[in-house]
């Protein structure tokens, strides 16, 4: 007897040791955690960026971001407003449940439920036709060129197993009791959740029946927040961590040189900008009263080249941006090559001023968040140091996000002078147009111009760029718009921030600039 | 005796209402939830609806009122970010705050006990100023430069220790422990020193002064003259003189231990209470940070109120006032 067991005992850890050395496991971190599993509770980067790796969509980005198939095998465009979408089949959920039209309907229809925070899946979308188990119509509410753009992240979950889990709707805070899609999940991608801590621990495991081939070899992926800066690369350092975001940009040296690790960098989406309140007669924080500076083209100019991005460039962002010229990525838009950026000219900004009646200069608060955009506060401190070099006297008063986003977006927009970051979630110039070139309106046009500068001609262009289908057509319009705005100084866009990445050199993945993270393309040599 | 009791609960329950009062004056100045709750392409309007659905759009008193009433039957709301019951989530988290607060306390004094004892009986030994040296360090370094310090010379240069997390944890009943695991107990060493440093200067140099004074005393000097081993009269009578304010001041810290755990625990991403509270702020997660506010006024107020009944157990001078007041 005591044989057997001894026996059985050496072929178990035979087993083990033998598991261990086929087992890949990625440990990986990040500076938080996802708020929630549920894919319609946050419309945020990180959360559906990890939530990717479980959940799938009809359609999907691929490492250069191009939309490319996922839950939807193909699709097209039946009639200007109706999109027919074909559904993969022998797709199944994590639990084994199979995927078909109904669960599409059921995910876009919880999409625009009370308590979701991705009614953008919804938008232009009149209503969902079901037309067989594997065939789905969308009617749209005008022509739509753009429809699949923000799809990527609007993932399809199972119908069955929300209903009878109590997950039919998405979480609300008022209701005072837990969903159970909140710590659950059950997609058809690439991973499965095997267990959750929030902002603790987040263990994957590969999804054996993932309807895709897998390019990964990992077996185990672990995942945990790091918020201290310094720990995080002290992870990285010390190796117990294989990767890691973002990387503080004074660290990305000592990563570098440390011996088995490096940065990745690479430029992001998100467009970095001051704004000028050009809507009030009179600004809130200044000392020029009865009539309001930032209304006078001149004046917007002579900022623009009063701001020497370059020196942000090398001194602030350590080279880690990409000086901006557009108000978006010029990977976001074919025409931006025609686009270039004023140098820097402090005599002519001082001679505008003196033009604009302002020879001494003025005064003007500046709000800027703390803690949102890579060195968002130093930005703005360089820029007010800029500023004084042409009589610009800026009072900067610089907040963590929290008080900051309160105090200058609507309703109470209680800013003159501000710095913003904007990446259109569908990687289209409409998306920029519409939320901050755009005219305020109370019909959601504008929402995030808190400059209040309005253009007739840049709306309209706005409105046709929606629904024009020809790309060539579109493109010149949005160049046109593009144009109206620059010549108008309307925004002084400073720069595109970086992505800063880092792993071991035994790791291999694709940096999305999104700055999203599919460990489906991770390998471990 | 019971109504002394009665008193001071009632007075304690007064106490709290104050800091839930306080606490949520203050929570009209950390920033508005709803931007925190929401992505950026969200529309005014939705976020105004939500605002009307989390009732941030009543008077100060009926927000006020509505969380005291559901704070006194145990209900503190669910959090904005994690969507979970809060007190659920606080309970999820007390045991590694816990665990590193009763590591770090023990640690304190196993350390810094004998420390003072050497350095009061031999005041001007080298290894005396050496630790009087590291005293100084130890109290004026900030914790997360010690925390960082460690960091890089454990973790990173020598690799002996994990720089981050709490190790492999054992369930047992409900308390997530890191006792049990090898990797646990080696993920508690650089939290709790950590932690642990400022009371053990701190109690090093009470110990060594409290030894400096009991040792110049009467009784030393008698029990010398009777010849009595050197062993003996530091140990068996001058350190338990020196015991008396060491163990109050014990008592007292372990409320700046919890307070100091917030940095510790985020510097070390140390999943307890005092690293949610921490996210609770720079997400101004409400109900988050109003619970952990009033657990930690309650236990303040619970270690006010012991150390008075032990007062009132040990000078009976307090006994016969009441007794004369009631009389």
């Amino acid at each position: 007897m005591k044989k057997i067991v001894a026996t059985l005992m050496l072929i178990t850890l035979i087993g083990l040791v033998f598991s261990t050395a086929q087992a890949k496991t990625f440990r990986w971190a990040f500076q938080g955690d996802a708020q929630s599993l549920d894919p319609h509770s946050l419309n945020e980067t990180f959360t559906l960026g990890l939530l990717g790796n479980v959940y799938e969509g009809l359609v999907r980005r691929d490492a250069d971001l191009k939309i490319i198939p996922a839950l939807a095998a193909e699709w097209q465009v039946v009639e200007p407003t109706r999109w027919r979408f074909k559904l993969r089949q022998g797709v199944t959920f994590h639990n084994g449940n199979k995927f078909n039209a109904d669960d599409v309907l059921f995910s876009y229809g919880r999409a625009k439920m009370e308590g979701s925070d991705l009614t953008k899946c919804m938008a232009t979308v009149k209503e969902v036709l079901k037309v067989d188990e594997y065939t789905v119509d969308f009617v749209t509410t005008t022509a739509n060129p753009i429809l699949t753009a923000e799809w990527s992240s609007c993932y399809i979950m199972d119908k069955e197993w929300s209903e009878s889990n109590g997950a039919g709707s998405p979480t609300s805070v008022t209701e005072g009791k837990e969903n159970h899609a909140t710590r659950h999940a059950n997609g058809t991608g690439p991973f499965v959740v095997v267990s959750r801590e929030t902002d603790v621990k987040t263990v994957l495991k590969p999804n054996k029946h993932w309807w895709d081939t897998a390019q990964h070899n990992l077996t185990e992926v672990i995942f945990t927040p790091i918020g201290s800066d310094a720990t995080r690369v002290a992870a990285l350092l010390s190796g117990e961590i294989d990767m890691m975001y973002p990387v503080p940009v004074q660290d990305i040296q000592r990563v570098n040189s440390n011996e088995g690790t490096s940065a990745m960098l690479g430029p992001e989406l998100r467009t970095i900008f001051l704004g000028m309140d050009q809507a009030r007669d009179e600004l809130l924080y200044s000392n020029v009263k009865g009539k309001n500076p930032f209304k006078d083209v001149r004046v917007r100019e002579a900022f623009m080249l009063g701001i020497n991005i370059e020196a942000i460039k090398k001194k602030v962002m350590r080279n880690l941006s990409a000086p901006a010229a557009l108000m978006i990525s010029p990977s976001l838009f074919t025409h931006s090559g025609q686009f270039s950026r004023p140098a820097y000219n402090p005599d002519r900004a001082k001679e505008l001023l003196a033009d604009a009646g302002y020879p001494e200069g003025f005064e003007v608060g500046m709000d800027c968040p703390n803690n949102r955009y890579v060195n968002d506060e130093k930005i703005c401190q360089a820029v007010v140091a800029m500023l004084a070099k042409v009589g610009v006297k800026v009072n900067l008063l610089a907040q963590p996000k929290a008080q900051y986003f309160a105090k200058v977006l609507r309703p109470k927009w209680d800013t003159s002078f501000y710095l913003l970051g904007w990446t259109p979630g569908s990687f289209d110039s409409w998306n920029v147009l519409y939320n901050i070139l755009g005219g305020p309106s109370e019909d959601g046009r504008g929402k995030f111009n808190l400059t209040g500068y309005s253009n007739a001609r840049v709306d309209e262009l706005t409105d046709k760029i929606l629904v024009t289908t020809d790309a060539a057509k579109r493109d010149e319009m949005i160049r046109e718009a593009y144009q109206i705005t620059v010549d108008e100084h309307a925004y002084l866009p400073l720069h595109q921030q970086g992505l800063a990445w880092s792993k071991k050199d035994s790791v291999s993945l694709k940096q999305r600039a999104d700055n999203q993270f599919m460990i489906y393309h991770v390998n471990l040599n | 005796m019971a109504a002394f009791i009665i008193r001071r609960l009632f007075q304690s329950l007064i106490v709290m209402f104050f800091v839930a009062f306080v606490a949520f004056t203050m929570f009209r100045y950390v920033g508005d939830p709803v931007n925190q709750m929401v992505g950026i392409d969200t529309s005014l309007v939705q976020r105004e609806a939500l605002r009307e659905r989390l009732g941030l759009n009543d008077p100060f008193i009926m927000q006020f009122g509505r969380f005291v009433l559901k704070a006194l039957s145990g209900d503190f709301g669910i959090s904005y970010q994690h969507k979970r019951p809060v007190t659920e989530m606080l309970l999820e988290r007390f045991p590694a705050t816990l665990e590193l607060s009763l590591v770090s306390a023990i640690f304190s004094l196993l350390v810094g006990i004998p420390m003072g004892v050497y350095t009061g009986l031999h005041r001007y030994g080298w290894l005396s100023r050496f630790f009087m040296m590291f005293s100084l360090i130890g109290i004026s370094l900030p914790t997360f430069l010690i925390g960082i310090l460690l960091i890089f010379l454990f973790a990173v240069q020598l690799q002996w220790l994990p720089s981050f997390g709490r190790g492999t944890v054992i369930e047992i009943g409900g308390w997530r422990t890191g006792f049990l695991t090898i990797s646990g107990l080696k993920a508690l060493i650089m939290p709790a020193i950590t932690l642990g440093l400022f009371q053990l200067t701190l109690i090093m140099r009470l110990v060594r002064a409290e030894m400096l004074e009991v040792l110049l005393t009467d009784y030393i000097k008698f029990a010398r003259a009777r010849g009595l081993s050197n062993k003996a009269i530091h140990f068996g009578h001058a350190l338990k003189n020196t015991m008396v304010p060491v163990i109050t001041i014990t008592g007292l810290q372990i409320g700046s231990i919890l307070a100091f755990a917030i940095i510790t625990e985020t510097v070390f991403q140390w999943p307890g209470m005092g690293l949610m509270f921490l996210q609770s702020i720079q997400n101004v997660d409400i109900p988050i940070m109003a619970a952990y506010l009033m657990m930690i006024a309650f236990f303040f107020v619970l270690i006010n109120l012991v150390v008075d009944l032990l007062y009132y157990v040990v000078d009976p001078r307090l006994r016969v006032d009441a007794v004369k007041a009631h009389g």
